[in-house]
């Protein structure tokens, strides 16, 4: 039963996902977070933190590890086989097949009609990550890492992984003497 | 040999592509087109085309298709393993290692530290999409697509598939 659900999770987000990996993000967010509610936000958000610190693709790397997560290693194959198979094998039959029908008009007009709704779900995941933020920091402290943040990666272009893992390494060797104290003690 | 070199072919671009699939695109453009010449640049672009029309994660997309065609299903195989594995295994390991820790305060304090940015870094992926839409499409219709979108999955809490499929069905028959 539960590999069944890591099946469809990660079958409807891969077949949903118009405009590459990344653009399926607020899907596996739903699925995962809302439907079958297998992480908590904070936890999702830490995944998209970490996958984006790593190389290599992210929407594999964010459905192989909830499948490791929820159904160990078989659940990390059945998360991998979901979200890649499908659409791997949808684009041979295009390509083999039907290579003309890609200037067909309406196909055309169907991935143009697709973006703003994948443009939609990135903004609502967005504020939805921005609220969590919120709930873990003051008003002061929001405004500096996010307008910190929108700085570094828009106004200046460092890549996100660089950005990413600088703020990690901050986090990590700032703590205050308190903290450090309280590490200790475990 | 010919597994060993789609190994190599999608292990390269799989390591080295930082930011997702769709910032690898021009590794394994190198390694496809200038290295083994297994397609021309040009019949890479089409399948780009193609590839971008579908659904689905970009980078696998493109690695099953190159494999398959370059040695069968085993080919197919191994490309995916190559494209997948290695970046998976790395994050599998530290997200184990940050699951432990999760109640140090120095753990909580870096997932705190980093959400903002990537509310930000969603938040820009939200206009880039917008943006090559209204280059295709328009401003106006942009626009509107995108705010009856948001309406629809925010505040009606439709499922994305039915969203999804009626902005297909508006582009099959309106934007055609």
């Amino acid at each position: 039963m539960k590999y069944v659900q890591i099946f469809m999770a990660f079958f409807r987000s891969g077949i949903l996902g118009f405009g590459g990996g990344p653009s399926a993000i607020p899907l596996v967010y739903k699925e995962v977070v809302e439907k079958y509610r297998w992480m908590k936000d904070e936890e999702f958000s830490d995944v998209v933190a970490l996958g984006n610190t790593l190389p290599g693709p992210i929407n594999t790397k964010i459905a192989g590890y909830v499948g490791y997560r929820v159904g160990g290693w078989p659940g990390m194959l059945i998360a991998l086989f979901a979200s890649v198979v499908p659409t791997v094998l949808l684009l041979i039959i295009f390509l083999t097949g039907l290579g003309a029908s890609k200037d067909k008009p309406w196909v055309q007009g169907m991935s143009a009609a697709v973006l703003p709704v994948v443009a939609a779900m990135m903004a609502a995941l967005a504020l939805d990550f921005m609220k969590q933020a919120k709930s873990a920091m003051t008003w002061k402290g929001l405004i500096l890492f996010t307008g910190g943040s929108f700085l570094v990666l828009q106004v200046f272009r460092w890549h996100p992984a660089i950005w990413i893992a600088a703020l990690l390494a901050f986090a990590f060797f700032s703590g205050t003497a308190r903290e450090q104290e309280q590490e200790k003690e475990r | 040999m010919i597994y060993w070199q789609i190994f190599l072919a999608f292990f390269i671009p799989g390591i080295f592509g930082y930011g997702g699939g769709p910032s690898s695109i021009p590794l394994v453009e190198a390694e496809v087109v200038d290295r083994y010449h297994w397609m021309t640049s040009r019949e890479f672009s089409e399948m780009l085309a193609i590839a971008n029309a579908l659904p689905g994660p970009i980078a696998t997309k493109m690695a099953g298709y190159i494999g398959y065609m370059q040695g069968g299903i085993l080919g197919l195989l191994v490309a995916l393993f190559a494209t997948i594995a290695p970046s998976l295994l790395l994050m599998i390991a530290l997200l184990s290692l940050l699951l432990r820790h999760k109640d140090s305060p120095r753990v909580k304090k870096m997932s705190v530290f980093v959400r903002p940015a990537i509310a930000v870094l969603i938040g820009i992926l939200a206009f880039e999409f917008a943006f090559e839409s209204a280059e295709k499409i328009g401003g106006w219709k942009t626009f509107v697509l995108a705010a009856v979108s948001f309406y629809l999955l925010e505040k009606k809490k439709i499922h994305p598939l039915y969203v999804i499929a009626g902005a297909l069905l508006y582009g099959a028959f309106f934007l055609s």
